[in-house]
This record gives structure tokens, C-alpha cells and sequence, in this order.
């Protein structure tokens, strides 16, 4: 090469073209006389450019980086986006060990009575909370049309920590074999009742529920009939079937004439997902006990037998409903 | 000769500097792209994914058509934060069949790789109607038309063939039957006979009115079928011992 060729780019003579004011080396471009000086690249600037060529040799090696048939290579630190998540986990469960050897072991009783389990439960179970829960039963658990209340002490059912527990294990209407089932007939969509049964049974429930003075006989009869194997003779609600009590202020769904109405003609079906296979142990216990603590708890003098919940067992307590 | 000046031969002239330039670049280029056209040695092999149903199709077309994926990612990072949220990170076998792929970059609203089964048809009725009815200070629109719409069903059975010619392993039979299935899918056990659809994608297909308008498939259905499927092809606790043993 090259004389000719540095020739055609420098396009001046022969040997380097020195400007005479810095005594640096130009490259020879020119723009209505002013000239572009040959300086090297700072000295600061190519050693950082080496260190990322080496520091790149060096990734190679030690990170998963070059493709190769039937995979990658695996480096030799052994790293795994995995294995780094483990790692963090594993820094929060050693910080967590201290409550949770405990809080596994213990009764739903024994955290209540232990101060210390007790806030690890009700932090845990705000969090998770938030989470999970909020977007149903709202932000503080004080519900929405559908979606119980979770402050009162009216539950559907039942507020000991075994059925809070059993609940949230498997939902309710979750389509699971352990799952809260039940569902109320649609009376007039399916015919059961004509329309002026229903009116007149809505009659009755607005009686029971205070919001009207006078009963209807007719509809007494049909609630006798139709509605108290699950709502209970006096319209006070069964846990059994999840029947809400009709006597009081609380509504789920509604307690205005019309939505009443709907209830019946339609019925309803409140869906509760199931939390067993999406929440681990620990965090669905420390929410029992946050739900719990929320306002509405009752008592369980069998807590602790009864970690898990269990609804065979409810039937023996059927008499404090 | 010293190596800047070797190097100065390299910067000047332009047919060498094309020549080298393409060179990196190819090299660079053959380095990335192809470990994709391999992608099978970077999936870990989960028995239990399925392609979508036809109903499901539909409700991931809308999902498209919407934007939904520029307010919702669909992929759990395996970063500690957001397995506690969200669940187990994704795997790429969860979004082997996916065409195109969901997995977004911009989170306004939470990830929804997971939230199969996290609510009740009802609630994401509800909530696509109005997503303020539920939540009071979400931002998200409202998508109440979805319950008028009918849902396209009469070419899924392209859509399925189409998606075969990519390597979904769709039959011929589910090609054939897609619309079938669809409607099945979307009227339930209850009003319809769905066997050949579990027979053809598996027990676990919800099957179901999703929207509570038994007589119609409409886009509601489809979007709600799809959202409940996302996320729980895989069960997690089954495969824990493959993952135990990956490097
Ligand atoms: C998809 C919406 C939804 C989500 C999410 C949800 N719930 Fe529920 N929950 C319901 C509905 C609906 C009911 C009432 C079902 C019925 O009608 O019987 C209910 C009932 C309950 C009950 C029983 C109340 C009673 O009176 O017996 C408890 C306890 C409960 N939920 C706790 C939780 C907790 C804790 C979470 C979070 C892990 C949660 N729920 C998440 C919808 C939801
Ligand atoms: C098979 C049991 C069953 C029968 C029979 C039944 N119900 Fe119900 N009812 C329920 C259940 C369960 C619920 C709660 C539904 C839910 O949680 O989504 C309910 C809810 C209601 C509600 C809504 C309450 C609220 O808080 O909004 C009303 C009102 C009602 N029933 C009235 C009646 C009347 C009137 C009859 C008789 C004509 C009747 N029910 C018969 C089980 C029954
Ligand atoms: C403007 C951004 C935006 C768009 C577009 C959007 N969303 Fe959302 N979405 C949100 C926000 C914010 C939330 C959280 C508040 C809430 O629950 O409404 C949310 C929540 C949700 C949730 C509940 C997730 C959970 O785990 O609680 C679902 C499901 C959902 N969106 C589905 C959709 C679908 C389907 C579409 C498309 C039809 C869509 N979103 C479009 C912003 C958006």
C-alpha cells in the first residue's frame, strides 16, 4: 500500500503534514483551511476499552455465555438466574427462621398468647392481604356488594379460626373436593315459585329483616317451606349451607326490595378462589390470623386440635350458631 | 510498524473498513440469533403444557387487540420480590405456544402470568366492566363492550391451522372442530355436551358460561376463558425434584 493510498486520502504530498502552531500531525482533511489534528486517543480512554475486552474473556468464563450445541456454556462459577433467587430467598428465610421454627410448631393459641408470633402473624397476614385479598373484599377487608364484610362478626361460614382456616384452604364454590358448597335454588328462574309467590315471600323476609311492619302470611308459609331448611326457621341464617342471616342489617348482596327479588329469582353463587395450592402454609395461617383479629373472631375452644379445619367438625358446634 | 498504525490502514480505507465491519457484525449477530432457531435446547421440557383452546385463542386475540399487554406484563421475574407476589417465576415452557409471545415490559397494571384461578369468573366480569367498581382507584379502562360482542369464531379453525404450520401440535381433528369447541367451551357442561372438548384438550379445560349469558359466545367469555387459564398448565410442586436437579 501505500504511498499512493495515503496519497488519495491525505491528498497532499508525500511524508506527514505537520501543523506548525501545536507540532501535532493533522490528518490531512481540510475545510476552508481549517485542519483536523491527528490526535491519539486519550490514554484513559483505551484503558478502560482493553479492560472490557479482557473483562469480557473473563465473563465468558466464568458466566453461562457462548452458545453451544445443546446448550450453552455453563461457566464455571455455576451461576443460574435460579440459583441467584434462591440465594435471596434463602437470606430472608434465615431472618424469618427465628419466628418460623416457632410459628410452624405452634397452635393458632399459642400465637395468639405469644407477642411476639402474634405481630409476625398479623404483619405477614397484612401483607399478603394486600395481595391477594384487597381486590375482592377491599382494601381494610369492610367488603363490597358480593363479597362478605370481613370486620363484623356476621359470617357466613363461620368465624372461629378452624373455619376461617378451612375457607381459605379451599374456597368456597371453588371446585374442589373440600371446597363450601351449597347453592340456593333459582326460584323463579327455574319455576319453582310463580311470581306471586316470590313477591310474596319478599314480603316476608322484608318483615323479618325490620325494614316493614306487616308480614305476609302467604309468604311466611312459602319461607317455611321453600327457604328455611337453609336460612333456619326464623331467617336467622345456617353456616352449614352458608345461608346469610335474613334478620339483620347486613346484606350481601342487598336487602332493598328490589335486589331481594333478584336474590331470589336468580339466586346467587358467591365464588371464593381456593388458596391452598397458591398461598404456602405459613402465609395462609398468618392470614387466619389476621382475618380473625380484624373484628369479627369467635372463639375456638378447639383450635387446637383442629389446626387445619375441619368441617365435620362444625356440625358438633351447630348448637352456638 | 506499530499496532495503531496497522490499525490507521483499517480506519482509511473504505473497502477494508466494510469488509472488517461485516465481519464483526456477523460474528456478533450468529453469536445471538442461533441459539434461537435452537430454543429447544433451552426449554426444559414440562409434561403438562397445553396448547390454548379455540375459546382461549379468541380471548388472546382480544387481549391483543386491546393493548391489555401495554398495561400487563405476562412474565414473573425469578427475582424474590415478585415470587412472593405473583407466584413461581415463569418458565419458558409456559409460553412455548404462545404466538406472540405476551410477555411485555411495562407493568401499569400487576403481571398476569398466574392469575388463572385468583378470582372468580364473576369478579372478572365484574372488573372488565368496571374496573372501579372493584377497585377504586385503578386506572384501568373499562371494557364493558366485551359482553355485546360476539366472539369471532367462525375462522379459529385457521387460526388453529395457521398456529400448526409454526409447530403448535394442534391435530387435525381440533382443526376441525375448532368452532365446536369453542362454543362448548363457553356454554359448559351444564347446557352442552363438552366430552369431545376434554377429550381433545384434556380434563382440566374449564368448561363454563364465564360471563353469565348462557345463550351467546361472546368476547367476554373468550377473554375470561383465556385469563383463567394463564398460569396453570404447570404444577409446580410436581416438578420440583427437575428443578432441584437443573445446574
Ligand atoms: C374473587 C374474589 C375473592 C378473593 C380474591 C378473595 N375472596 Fe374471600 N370471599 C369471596 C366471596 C365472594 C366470599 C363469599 C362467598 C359466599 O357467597 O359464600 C368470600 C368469603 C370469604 C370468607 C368467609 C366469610 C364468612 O363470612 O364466612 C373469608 C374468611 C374470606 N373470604 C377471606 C379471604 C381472604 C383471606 C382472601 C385472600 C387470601 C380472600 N378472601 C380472597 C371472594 C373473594
Ligand atoms: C339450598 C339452600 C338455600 C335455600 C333453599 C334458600 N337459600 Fe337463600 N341463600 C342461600 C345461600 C347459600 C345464600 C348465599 C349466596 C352467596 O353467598 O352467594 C343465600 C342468599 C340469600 C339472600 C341474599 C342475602 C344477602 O345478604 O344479600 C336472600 C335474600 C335469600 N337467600 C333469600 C332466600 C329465600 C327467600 C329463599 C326461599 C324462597 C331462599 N333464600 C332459599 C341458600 C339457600
Ligand atoms: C391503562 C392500563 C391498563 C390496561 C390497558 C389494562 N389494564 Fe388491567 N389493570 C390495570 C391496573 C392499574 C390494574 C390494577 C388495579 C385493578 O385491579 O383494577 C389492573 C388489574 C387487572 C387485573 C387484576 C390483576 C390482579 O392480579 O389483581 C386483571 C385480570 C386485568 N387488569 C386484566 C386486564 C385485561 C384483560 C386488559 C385488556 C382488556 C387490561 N387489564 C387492560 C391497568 C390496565
Amino acid at each position: 500500500m501505500s504511498d499512493k493510498n495515503n496519497q488519495n486520502h491525505t491528498g497532499k504530498g508525500k511524508g506527514k503534514d505537520i501543523d506548525h502552531a501545536t507540532g501535532i500531525e493533522t490528518t490531512g482533511h481540510e475545510w476552508d483551511g481549517i485542519k483536523e489534528l491527528n490526535n491519539p486517543m486519550p490514554r484513559w480512554w483505551l484503558w478502560v476499552f482493553f479492560i472490557t475486552i479482557i473483562w469480557s474473556v473473563w465473563y465468558w468464563v466464568v458466566y453461562p455465555s457462548w452458545p453451544v450445541p445443546g446448550g450453552a456454556t455453563l461457566g464455571t462459577k455455576g451461576y443460574t438466574q435460579e440459583g441467584a433467587l434462591k440465594e435471596s430467598q434463602q437470606e430472608i428465610f434465615a431472618r424469618q427462621q427465628v419466628y418460623l421454627d416457632k410459628f410452624q410448631q405452634a397452635s393458632f393459641d399459642e400465637i395468639l398468647n405469644d407477642q411476639e408470633l402474634y405481630r409476625f402473624a398479623m404483619t405477614g397476614g397484612a401483607a399478603a392481604f394486600k395481595d391477594n385479598c384487597a381486590t375482592c373484599h377491599g382494601a381494610g377487608g369492610a367488603g363490597q356488594t358480593g363479597y362478605p364484610n370481613l370486620n363484623d362478626d356476621d359470617w357466613l361460614w363461620g368465624g372461629r379460626l378452624s373455619d376461617i382456616s378451612q375457607t381459605l384452604h379451599y374456597g368456597i364454590r371453588a371446585g374442589n373436593m373440600d371446597t363450601h358448597l351449597s347453592q340456593m335454588p333459582a326460584f323463579g328462574k327455574d319455576k319453582l315459585l310463580s311470581r306471586e309467590e316470590i313477591e310474596a315471600v319478599v314480603d316476608h323476609v322484608m318483615f323479618i329483616s325490620g325494614q316493614v311492619k306487616a308480614d305476609s302470611e302467604h309468604g311466611a308459609q312459602i319461607f317455611a317451606q321453600q327457604c328455611a331448611a337453609c336460612h333456619g326457621e326464623n331467617g336467622q341464617g345456617d353456616r352449614e349451607f352458608g345461608a346469610p342471616n335474613l334478620t339483620d342489617k347486613i346484606w350481601l348482596y342487598g336487602g332493598d326490595r328490589h335486589t331481594v327479588y333478584e336474590t331470589v329469582y336468580n339466586a346467587r353463587a358467591g365464588v371464593m378462589p381456593a388458596w391452598k395450592d397458591r398461598l404456602d402454609e405459613n402465609t395462609i395461617r398468618q392470614l387466619t390470623i389476621y382475618i380473625h383479629q380484624l373484628g369479627g373472631g369467635e372463639q375456638d375452644d378447639m383450635a387446637m386440635e383442629e389446626e387445619a379445619g375441619d368441617v365435620r367438625e362444625r356440625e358438633d358446634n351447630a348448637g352456638q350458631l | 510498524m506499530s499496532l495503531v498504525e496497522k490499525h490507521q490502514k483499517l480506519e482509511r480505507n473504505s473497502v477494508i473498513l466494510l469488509i472488517a465491519t461485516t465481519i464483526a457484525v456477523l460474528i456478533g449477530g450468529v453469536v445471538e440469533i442461533i441459539p434461537l432457531f435452537r430454543t429447544e435446547t433451552q426449554i426444559k421440557p414440562v409434561g403438562d403444557i397445553r396448547p390454548y383452546t379455540p375459546l382461549e385463542l379468541a380471548g388472546q386475540n382480544i387481549y391483543v387487540r386491546e393493548g391489555c399487554h401495554t398495561c400487563h406484563s405476562q412474565q414473573i421475574r425469578s427475582l424474590r420480590d415478585e415470587v412472593v407476589r405473583y407466584g413461581h417465576y415463569s418458565i419458558p415452557a409456559e409460553s412455548m405456544y404462545d404466538h406472540p409471545f405476551l410477555w411485555g415490559s411495562k407493568r401499569t397494571g400487576p403481571d398476569l402470568a398466574r392469575v388463572g384461578g385468583k378470582y372468580s369468573d364473576d369478579w372478572h366480569v365484574a372488573h372488565l366492566k368496571e374496573p372501579r367498581d372493584l377497585v377504586p382507584e385503578s386506572v384501568m379502562p373499562s371494557y364493558s363492550f366485551l359482553m355485546k360482542k360476539g366472539a369471532k369464531i367462525d375462522d379459529l379453525g385457521s387460526h388453529l391451522k395457521a398456529l400448526q404450520s409454526l409447530g403448535v401440535p394442534y391435530t387435525d381433528e381440533m382443526v376441525e372442530l375448532a368452532q365446536q369447541d369453542a362454543i362448548a367451551q363457553a356454554t359448559g357442561e351444564a347446557r352442552t355436551d363438552t366430552s369431545g372438548l376434554a377429550e381433545r384438550y384434556g380434563e382440566k379445560v374449564n368448561a363454563r358460561d364465564f360471563d353469565g349469558q348462557p345463550h351467546i359466545v361472546s368476547e367476554m367469555d373468550a377473554l375470561v376463558a383465556y385469563l383463567q387459564v394463564l398460569g396453570t398448565f404447570v404444577d409446580f410442586d410436581a416438578i420440583k425434584d427437575v428443578e432441584d436437579e437443573a445446574p
